[in-house]
């Protein structure tokens, strides 16, 4: 069963094509890679397949439900670990879970169980009680990741999901990743700059580079078609050696001012 | 409901846990009734006014009302800027729930200050003119921190960043505070600024409340409340409105 269906998606900032035409399937149960220069449209992508954006044209089907038409069905589908924290860092680690659990209406005893299961997977349960600005980037990660898992969605979505992480807590986020993809049948898509991640996780990759798919086939696929040895050489002669631009966003220039008063 | 109470719940456990805040909000209404209440005090009881902490007190606790609303309402750029309002905004719930979650939350904080304010007047002095009165102050209070919670989460929803905060504070916040007869009274007002008092929607949760805390109306309880409540409606409907559009 295809569990994402995207036909024509284009998304249009103002003056800016951020997603021209795209159209790709996903399968269920599959580990799906969107890899991409800075600034290809990846993240946009990413956000109108959560349904936070909305697009310009073209249809998307989450789980059998239009994003556009739907987005609520679409929302209790998926799980998503986003490229910026999206933690309370004034809450705790667990009131961080128990928010998550509220909102997607697990009820409570269900709720306790889960909680407990996944911060004793990510080994965060001893610290269910400290507050998350405590914690370091990998640990942030971690909890983010169990929170996306903890209303058990079909899909789950990761954009950067080791982005700044140590190989060791690389290492232990794909294999929880890898575990709950097989025994839950949960499929997973990504996104990552880490070319030696793609090639041994994914299952299919979708190039993008400019708004569009340039690439598309598994890891051995890619590499044989542009004849080369690893998929990060793949990479680059699919999307070319120029540096790309991209905006800096509003995060950066908050952290920006926060460091500065500091 | 689940929704607006663990928003609820979440906007009070992060203002009780930031303790700054807590004391940078009180500090302020107590230097404006230490400075203000004591400083013009002499002066407006040779006026014939009688005593100004009696007058003041209501205004300086709506003031604590408006401000601590209108910073909480605009928390969420705070949560825009730190990714937690993705978190909400991609659950699976009304976007209308968050918001009314978040406005009582926020509202919730503002009334206890107010609450705070009003008892540290009476330590400096300040005497509610009968308990029953006591009773009343607490809707105008509602309704002042509802009508510019939901105010602030209007602004905050169109904002990028707190960039624009001290803009909103300087150009919308103070002049509602000053204008609002909140530290003078309307009577024999200059033309001007009578009619910006009158368009000034503080000023009717002013005069409630000191109605209600002294027993002088300008306006009158309905039309303070008729005022104030329809307001109220419409910002929460404005505010609700806002913050479903956001795109992140």
């Amino acid at each position: 069963m295809k569990i994402i269906q995207v036909k024509h998606l284009v998304k249009n900032f103002k003056d800016i094509e951020a997603v021209c035409d795209i159209s790709f399937e996903v399968e269920q149960g599959q580990i799906f890679a969107l890899l991409g220069p800075n600034g290809a449209g990846k993240s946009t992508t990413i956000k109108i397949l959560t349904t936070l954006l909305k697009p310009t044209s073209g249809e998307v089907i989450i789980n059998g439900f239009n994003v556009a038409k739907n987005p609520d069905d679409v929302r209790r589908s998926f799980g998503i670990v986003f490229q910026d924290s999206s933690l309370d860092d004034e809450l705790t680690a667990y009131e961080n879970m128990d928010f998550h659990g509220v909102l997607y209406k697990v009820l409570k005893k269900l709720r306790r169980e889960r909680i407990e299961q996944l911060m004793k997977m990510v080994d965060l349960w001893e610290r269910k009680n400290s507050l998350v600005k405590t914690f370091s980037g990998g640990m942030k990660r971690r909890l983010e990741i169990a929170r996306g898992f903890l209303h058990h969605p079909q899909i789950i979505f990761l954009d950067e999901p080791t982005l700044g992480l140590d190989p060791q807590t690389r290492n232990h986020i794909w294999d929880y990743i890898n575990r709950l993809n097989k025994d839950e049948n949960i499929t997973v898509v990504f996104t990552t700059h880490y070319m030696d991640e793609a090639e041994k996780v994914a299952e299919e990759i979708a190039i993008i580079d400019h708004g569009k798919i340039v690439e598309y086939g598994t890891p051995q696929e890619l590499k044989d078609k542009a004849g080369t040895q690893s998929l990060e050489d793949a990479f680059l002669h699919f999307t070319g050696y120029d540096l790309r631009e991209e905006l800096a966003g509003s995060v950066d220039r908050m952290r920006a001012i926060k460091n500065h008063k500091k | 409901m689940s929704t607006i109470f663990i928003l609820w719940l979440r906007q009070l456990k992060r203002s009780l846990r930031s303790k700054a805040r807590i004391i940078g909000a009180l500090s302020q209404p107590v230097l404006f009734l230490l400075a203000l209440g004591y400083g013009f005090g002499p002066v407006f009881q040779k006026a014939g006014e009688g005593n100004y902490l009696q007058f003041l007190t209501p205004g300086i606790i709506a003031m604590t009302v408006l401000f601590s609303s209108i910073v909480s309402g605009m928390d969420i750029i705070w949560d825009k800027e730190f990714g937690f309002l993705k978190e909400t905004l991609v659950a699976p719930v009304s976007r209308i729930n968050i918001m009314l979650g978040r406005t009582l939350g926020g509202a919730t904080i503002s009334i206890a200050q107010g609450f705070i304010v009003l008892a540290i007047a009476f330590l400096f002095g300040f005497r509610p003119t009968s308990l029953g009165s006591l009773l009343i102050a607490p809707i105008f209070i509602l309704l002042i921190a509802i009508l510019f919670t939901a105010l602030g989460t209007a602004i905050a929803s169109v904002l990028e960043d707190m960039q624009g905060f001290q803009m909103i504070m300087n150009f919308l916040v103070m002049p509602i505070f000053f204008l609002s007869g909140a530290i003078f009274s309307f009577e024999d007002l200059p033309k001007g600024l009578a009619v910006m008092a009158r368009i000034d929607p503080l000023s009717y949760g002013i005069d409630g409340l000191r109605g209600a805390l002294t027993g002088v109306y300008q306006f009158g309880f309905l039309h303070d409340f008729t005022i104030l409540g329809a307001l109220t409606l419409i910002l929460v409907f404005i505010g609700s409105y806002m913050f479903s559009k956001i795109e992140i």
